[in-house]
């Protein structure tokens, strides 16, 4: 483990607990009536949900980006996202939002529709550029067609409740969501960290990676069922939450030696941190009803991202 | 004996035949197009033939699993790419990744050969062209591989780098590597290379040593144009008519 994981670590460490007190109510553990009860059915499975949920998305965006060797890559590029929010809002669409299963089903069998077809792509592809492509299409193929499950409506409701379920939330989760998607993305940080060593060597290019003895289609494979189980199993509980897989491995990147291996497993606890901060934040501000995770993330990733532009015009990253 | 047979590639590479030696450096040559790097690549086993193929010691490299293949053959690519900042140690580190180990020593002793050990701690975005190319040929050497192959390991040196980077390559060469090069400057491969091949629109159409495969009709014939060699032996310079 290295230093950026330790520091992450510690400070995730200090950060659940506290977030356990932090909402709308604050809770006092000596006054406030059913502190024990709020806390282990409410607070504690969105808390780990909020960590699982982040370390996904981090150590997804964290490998993403030393696959594409690009800093500016973000793991809604392969399509897994989009993907999996079709199949959510399908559920929606057929009104299946009550049955508490149904939902994130839907959600996971669009993430590994979305994973089948760059797999299927993968096999015939071997270019890093050829293949991104497929995966922009795949997330335009999927946006489009959400933007038509959106359109076509069956209600006013149906629409209102799949434009918020887009946005990202935990508001309201339970240890059902906890206990689907941990195994999910442990699973998928597990795969990805596994990646790391191939994902050193592409630093020099795909050739030299390929003469250092990678293969360089199982490392595609290995990225594409990665990031199929973090932000598949991520998007399946919580819906769209952006930024973060973009955000975290810049600012984790830093406090290591900038190899992409160095980066998988401090990004996942800088995720978890990122979101766990973030989601305690939207729950104390003092608005009439809940920002949405998803939107407060895009708030503060957008300005971040324009300015990690202009550094990068500056020749300074 | 890195040996390719019957090597053919699409347009590019037309049955071509040759047996290289360890301890040698041997210099590809020809035109623009004329399929160097592709030649170099698939003996490097980067590049699978359409027909025929390349052989380490008798072996085909496709039947090499890519680790034992990588084991022996370093390969240095044109592009002196390097997408992270990663410290100079780091770097020339990847070169061990076929042997599954980090051993110290002989990353030490590939930053020593090429006279990097006081950059072993900069960042590799912070070096000069000169200086990337060293560790970039350091990386290769860290591996310990018994065939360097080089694509246009001079291209983006000025002159005095390049011989510093041919030195270090005919070290490489004295101590047993087979040494490869995709060269453009004839005159190089003519002081430089123990034997030159040339190839020309995807065919071998010489395989000797410098002095018989760069003659002047063969230049004439290959690059179309007129030149003539003037100077000693090993400090020939071309001159065009």
């Amino acid at each position: 483990m290295n230093r950026a994981s330790v520091v992450f670590l510690a400070l995730l460490l200090v950060a659940i607990p506290l977030s356990l007190f932090a909402g709308r109510v604050w809770i006092d553990p000596a006054s406030t009536p059913n502190a024990a009860l709020i806390v282990a059915e409410l607070r504690l499975p969105r808390a780990l949900l909020a960590v699982i949920v982040g370390a996904g998305l981090g150590a997804a965006g964290a490998a993403m980006q030393g696959y594409l060797r690009n800093p500016l890559a973000d793991p809604g590029l392969f399509g897994i996202a989009p993907g999996a929010a079709l199949g959510a809002v399908i559920a929606l669409w057929f009104g299946y939002a009550a049955s508490a299963w149904l939902l994130p089903l839907f959600a996971l069998v669009g993430a590994a529709g979305a994973m089948a077809l760059l797999a299927a792509i993968a096999g015939r592809t071997g270019g890093i550029a050829l293949f991104t492509l497929a995966g922009l299409m795949v997330a335009s193929l999927a946006g489009a067609l959400t933007a038509l499950a959106i359109s076509m409506a069956p209600n006013a409701f149906a629409m209102s409740q799949i434009v918020l379920w887009l946005n990202g939330a935990l508001t309201d989760r339970s240890w059902r969501e906890v206990w689907l998607a941990a195994p999910l993305v442990l699973l998928g940080i597990a795969v990805l960290w596994r990646a790391g060593r191939s994902l050193d060597a592409l630093t020099l290019g795909e050739p030299v990676a390929r003469s250092l003895g990678v293969d360089t289609t199982r490392l595609l494979l290995l990225l594409v069922a990665g990031i199929g189980l973090t932000v598949g199993a991520g998007v399946a509980v919580a819906g769209i939450i952006g930024f973060v897989g973009l955000v975290v491995p810049h600012l984790v990147r830093p406090l290591t030696d900038r190899r992409p291996s160095q980066l998988i497993l401090p990004s996942a606890l800088a995720g978890a941190l990122l979101v766990l901060v973030a989601d305690s934040v939207v729950r104390v501000l003092p608005l009439v009803t809940e920002l949405r995770l998803g939107i407060a993330l895009s708030l503060l990733g957008a300005p971040f991202f324009l300015g990690l532009l202009l550094r990068m015009r500056k020749g300074t990253i | 004996m890195l040996s390719a047979k019957d090597l053919s590639l699409g347009h590019r590479l037309k049955g071509v035949n040759c047996a290289l030696e360890p301890g040698k450096i041997t210099a590809i040559c020809g035109p623009n197009g004329a399929g160097k790097s592709t030649l170099l690549q698939a003996m490097a086993g980067l590049l699978d033939p359409d027909a025929g193929g390349a052989a380490l010691d008798g072996t085909m490299l496709s039947d090499l699993a890519p680790r034992d293949r990588a084991k022996r053959i370093g390969y240095l690519p044109q592009s002196a790419e390097v997408a992270w900042d990663v410290p100079v140690r780091t770097l020339v580190q990847l070169g061990r990744m076929p042997h599954g180990d980090q051993l110290a020593e002989p990353v030490d002793a590939a930053l020593a050969a090429l006279d990097l050990a006081p950059f072993a701690d900069r960042r590799a975005q912070s070096l000069s062209g000169g200086e990337t190319a060293r560790v970039l040929l350091a990386r290769v050497l860290a591996g310990e591989p018994d065939w360097i192959l080089a694509d246009e390991p001079l291209a983006a040196l000025d002159l005095g780098h390049q011989l510093d980077l041919l030195r270090h390559l005919r070290r490489a060469a004295d101590a047993g590597a087979g040494v490869v090069l995709v060269l453009h400057d004839l005159a190089h491969a003519m002081n430089h290379a123990d034997r030159v091949l040339v190839l020309d629109r995807g065919a071998l159409v010489a395989d000797a040593p410098p002095e018989r495969a760069l003659d002047d009709v063969t230049i004439l014939d290959v690059w179309g144009v007129a030149a003539s060699w003037v100077g000693k032996s090993g400090k020939r310079a071309l001159v065009t008519a």
